[in-house]
């Protein structure tokens, strides 16, 4: 707590801030204010992650929270569902100060969470679903089917959503899925409803069926509390706005009165300069040029080429299509259709054989899941994609292996008791730079970077793109894919911006900003 | 977060590398622990001719256990062993039986092929169709045992020319037959996954498949080739098994594959794949050989024994999943 004057400034205010003081302060004057939140705030172990969270949510509106990674966003609606306790701070629901100990008191008191992850029980019908725990019941043992189909009918012609309650949920698309587990929280008599996200893993046309069930649920007068990356989408459907930033309340107000480029900017933020760009480095003829990329559903005519010495970054937000494009081009992945050609030529990649082959290593997003293999060692792992440069008839050679393993060591200064050392005991960091030594090993002339830096220190991070820029001056060509703006403003030469599976925009580095980025891609 | 942690000091690191030694080599530290008990306990134990027994016992159940040692790494099962050597070890004999036997290594070939093409079979199913390991050899199982029984008309199959009995009962420098034809599966399978290519991928494919295929290694050929070699093995453990009793048995190795699981096993390979070694799932074998000769030895009743292997069996996980799950 000493770490954070902040929250504990707060801490006597709250003593003082009884019932009769908030009706003092005017809240039951306004019957229409569902939800008013002030001065929330949260350290997770002195490292405050909220320091004052605001909103004043009203009935029939639908209002959005915005800001950036480590805004406090999370914490905030974490708090609001009960999910986790407030270090101080003032929540009123329906003019009721409340404190909710656990996710079932929030629920049971109308305030309901739409998730990205949505859990549904995929082998039950859409009514049985919306019921799960609380059927309608017949004599006491069975359930009353027909009731439940009925009342779920009646439930989805009063949203005005068009499902059939009788449908097997695995059959339904993701946003039908959200709007059934809309129509099980309004069921439960929710009038406070939180959407996190409900956009990201859903077309555009289906985006078009949840917006519409929102409008209907406005009607009916819940307030909707919509958390999203997405501006486009915010500004077609939502009230009011909130911005946070850096675990603060920044401003809130119509979005009648504001337009998109200022929302940007209190999301971002002045305060955080934009990074210098990397020095461009003399420029070659194209190394790597990927050309019609197409997937159903995942993204949709790509083209990207990088130069010799170019360092080309992706930019988009979760679920836009970069990863899924980048494994497709190094074979990891389907495509349905594109085409490759490297220094001129075509080449066809069907395979991460193939990819290596043909002189492209790929580091993966998730370094646990698909990059390591934890339970060898970190020598086994660096020499793994390059076994065929070690070994003379099938036969791997020690002392080849050891000289190049060390020498990687060495060059990535990867902290390690010894080469035999299993390689999940190194940090995240280490273990990101035994990745990158491996993909060294195949001797690539184009590298793949899928978030390279995440969950690592700064040291570490600090060094790779020290690598990248010097594998990029040797004539090699690197495609970087982040999610960190700063990160990507500081080390690419050129920006390719992803929206939805598409290309949205492409600028110079020198030219791009925060602003720019974020408004390109949502 | 607690791999983090243990990295940041590289003192606990080296004090890792040293429990995880110690903890390889305490496999070794029980049998030896077990051997010179039973010396003791008994004293024909420690006979030659005991001692060749067990090691003519342990070489069947070692060849199908050095195959499950590479099904295993590769994170899979097969449980369809001790009927692919029943199958093989009668096509073989019936080769070699009545009044016109073929030539003894014809047979020898014979059995081994049927076992790699029914091993084919279990590799397809599981590496390209994506069928769980578990249940195509539980099918297979059931479907190989069934062909034995229909190859032979549920008969055993007698007369085997003494040309083909010396893969099971013969000496070559007082060493019995099967111990040699193990021992020399145990090399050849042990420098396979310690200095190739080959074993490399085996271990990368059990440990971690998409880093592996992200590392351009051929997933499904590896994965393939592992269940192959097991039949392959299951055969030469079938022609031997079928040299060494004189007739081929239809019925022949009913509940093999969990004796071959469990020296797999009790040797401390990780069933979920990517970790161990054939020499560890030798002194499980081992282990077990000595284990049911010393209750042979002293008395105890064969339904007690099965009692015991199973507790052993069970006992073994426990520790090995201890020893795994400290941070």
């Amino acid at each position: 707590m000493a770490g954070n004057p902040s929250a504990t400034a707060v801490e006597p205010r709250r003593e003082a801030r009884e019932d009769a003081d908030l009706r003092a302060m005017g809240y039951e004057l306004d019957p229409d204010l569902l939800l008013a939140a002030t001065d929330v705030a949260k350290a997770y172990s002195g490292v405050p992650a909220l320091i004052d969270g605001r909103i004043r949510l009203r009935r029939g509106s639908v209002h959005a929270l915005c800001g950036g990674n480590g805004a406090g966003k999370s914490t905030f609606l974490n708090i609001l569902m009960g999910l986790q306790k407030a270090d101080s701070g003032t929540i009123l629901a329906k003019g009721r100060v409340v404190r909710y100990g656990s996710a079932a008191e929030a629920l049971a008191d109308g305030v309901a969470i739409i998730t990205q992850e949505l859990s549904p029980v995929l082998d039950m019908t859409v009514a049985e679903n919306i019921y799960l725990g609380r059927e309608p019941r017949r004599g006491g043992w069975f359930v009353d089917k027909k009731k439940m189909v009925a009342d779920a009918a009646a439930l989805f012609a009063r949203l005005k959503f068009d499902i059939d309650p009788r449908a097997q949920m695995r059959h339904l698309s993701v946003a039908k899925i959200q709007l059934v587990e809309i129509a099980k929280a309004i069921s439960r008599d929710s009038d406070i409803l939180i959407m996190d996200e409900p956009t990201s893993a859903i077309g555009e046309k289906e985006a078009a069926t949840l917006f519409a069930a929102i409008a209907s649920l406005r009607e009916q007068g819940v307030g909707i509390i919509y958390v999203s990356h997405r501006l486009t989408d915010i500004f077609s459907i939502a009230d009011d706005y909130t911005v946070f930033r850096d675990g603060r309340f920044i401003e809130t107000g119509s979005l009648a009165d504001i337009d998109r480029k200022r929302l940007i900017s209190l999301i971002v933020g002045r305060d955080l300069a934009d990074q210098q760009a990397r020095p461009t480095t003399a420029r070659g003829e194209t190394m790597i040029a990927a050309e019609g990329f197409s997937r159903d559903g995942q993204f949709e005519d790509i083209s990207v080429s990088i130069a010799r010495g170019e360092i080309v970054g992706l930019y988009g937000l979760m679920g836009a299509g970069r990863s899924e494009f980048a494994n497709a081009l190094y074979g990891n992945g389907r495509k349905d259709k594109g085409t490759v050609t490297i220094e001129g030529r075509p080449v066809e990649i069907r395979s991460p054989t193939d990819a290596l082959a043909a002189g492209i290593a790929m580091i993966t997003e998730d370094r646990k899941e698909t990059g390591l293999v934890l339970t060898s060692t970190v020598s086994q792992n660096v020499v793994l994609a390059a076994l065929k440069r070690f070994a003379r008839g099938g036969f791997v050679s020690g002392r080849r292996e050891a000289e190049a393993v060390d020498a990687q060591i060495k060059r990535f200064r990867i902290r390690t008791a010894s080469r035999h050392l299993l390689v999940q005991h190194l940090s995240g960091g280490n273990q990101q730079k035994v990745v990158l030594a491996r993909c060294i090993e195949t001797d690539p002339k184009i590298l793949i970077c899928d978030e390279p830096t995440r969950g690592i220190d700064e040291g570490a991070k600090r060094e790779i793109y020290a690598f990248l820029s010097d594998f990029a001056a040797k004539g090699n060509a690197v495609l970087l894919i982040s999610s960190e703006i700063p990160e990507i403003l500081a080390n690419a030469d050129r920006i390719i911006v992803f929206r939805r599976g598409r290309i949205a925009g492409e600028l110079p580095a020198a030219e791009a900003s925060q602003d720019a980025l974020v408004h390109l891609a949502s | 977060m607690t791999t983090e942690l243990s990295s940041a000091n590289p003192g606990r690191a080296r004090r890792q590398m040293a429990a995880d030694i110690l903890s390889k080599y305490g496999i070794v530290l029980a049998f030896v622990i077990l051997f010179v008990a039973l010396s003791f306990a008994h004293q024909n134990f420690l006979s030659t001719a005991n001692l060749t027994n067990v090691l003519r016992q342990v070489s069947i159940n070692g060849i199908l256990a050095i195959g499950m040692t590479y099904v295993i790494l590769t994170g899979g099962i097969d449980l369809s062993v001790g009927s692919v050597l029943a199958l093989c070890g009668v096509v073989a004999g019936s080769l070699v039986t009545g009044a016109d036997p073929a030539n003894p290594a014809l047979a020898f070939l014979a059995g081994i092929g049927v076992g790699a093409l029914v091993g084919a079979i279990n590799g397809i199913l599981i590496a390209r169709f994506k069928v769980t390991a578990f249940v195509v050899t539980l099918g297979m199982l059931s479907m190989a045992r069934g062909a034995t029984l229909l190859y032979s008309d549920g008969r055993p199959i007698p007369n085997l020319s003494p040309e083909f009995r010396w893969f099971g009962q013969g000496f070559v420098m007082g060493v019995p037959v099967p111990v040699i034809v193990f021992a020399l599966v145990f090399i050849i399978a042990f420098i396979v996954l310690r200095y190739t290519v080959y074993g490399r991928w085996i271990y990368a494919v059990g440990g971690n498949i998409k880093s592996a295929r992200t590392s351009g290694i051929p997933t499904r050929s590896v994965i393939f080739s592992a269940y192959m070699i097991m039949g392959a093995l299951a055969g030469l453990a079938g022609v031997i098994l079928t040299a060494r009793t004189t007739s081929a048995l239809p019925q022949a190795g009913l509940g093999y594959e969990l004796d071959a699981i469990a020296a797999v096993v009790i040797g401390g390979t990780s069933l979920v794949g990517g970790v161990g070694s054939v020499t560890y799932t030798l002194i499980g074998a081992l282990i077990i050989g000595v284990i049911s000769n010393g209750l042979d030895l002293l008395g105890v009743s064969s339904y007690y024994q099965q009692i015991i292997k199973g507790a052993i069996i069970v006992v073994a996980v426990l520790i090995d999943r201890s020893r795994h799950s400290n941070p």
